[in-house]
């Protein structure tokens, strides 16, 4: 029998760009207000398990043709990257630094080092988070 | 005045979500359960907003989008499992 989930699909299409710029906003919220790379790593997750459900994993491979467990693994050696990359400055481990840079159309803006390793973060939540929901969701 | 109705209205969602964990735990069938839990996340993010009118903040904005994103996300999930027993299927099928 031939299901017809257009509904779901056409929703889809929609609500997922809604949700992955939610995920990016927490991401670069998290120095000031609520979010960080954990929070948004989680809704990115979800917007990604959200294509999943109403797609196939088949269709949505072609699309982002990433294996999520490297996604994970680049994550982890992003973060412990900037935490070691603090030791070649001759200050303790995990030191995070930032510096206000003129920008030629925005004015000041603060830039830190925490938002590498915040990057890190979220790849890693990401990666983990739809290899742990692919794993669970897979029947046989 | 304004506060009275506030609180009013937490009260008064806090008992339709005792309502709806009634027929989650004693629901008939399981599309029942569904939509129980499916008002559950919306009336619980309703009360999360008269929360934050209450405390005259803006810090759980964030919160109400995740639940509804959330709630959203596991709807679809909850009836896909009971439609075809499948939540993310290995190959298109058309």
């Amino acid at each position: 029998m031939k299901i017809n989930d257009v509904i779901l699909r056409t929703v889809t299409k929609a609500v997922v760009f809604i949700i992955l710029t939610l995920g990016v906003y927490l991401f670069f919220a998290g120095h000031h207000a609520p979010g960080g790379g954990f929070i948004g790593g989680l809704v990115l997750a979800s917007g990604i398990v959200l294509l999943y459900l109403a797609y196939d994993i088949e269709t949505v491979h072609k699309g982002m043709p990433f294996d999520f467990k490297k996604v994970a693994a680049l994550g982890v050696l992003l973060a412990t990257g900037t935490a070691v990359g603090s030791l070649f400055f001759d200050v303790p481990f995990l030191t995070q630094t930032h510096t206000y840079i003129d920008v030629p159309i925005f004015g000041k803006m603060g830039f830190s080092t925490v938002t590498i390793f915040e990057a890190g973060v979220a790849l890693t939540v990401v990666g983990v988070v739809v290899t742990i929901i692919l794993s669970i969701s897979e029947d046989e | 005045m304004i506060e009275n109705v506030l609180l009013l209205a937490l009260a008064l969602f806090s008992v339709s979500i005792a309502l709806s964990l009634y027929r989650v735990i004693r629901g008939p069938s399981m599309p029942d359960r569904a939509i129980a839990l499916d008002t559950i996340g919306i009336n619980l993010l309703s009360s999360i907003a008269i929360v934050s009118i209450v405390l005259q903040t803006k810090a759980y904005l964030e919160a109400i989008l995740i639940l509804g994103i959330l709630a959203f996300i596991g709807t679809i999930a909850f009836t896909k499992y009971i439609e075809r027993g499948v939540i993310v299927e290995r190959k298109s099928n058309d």
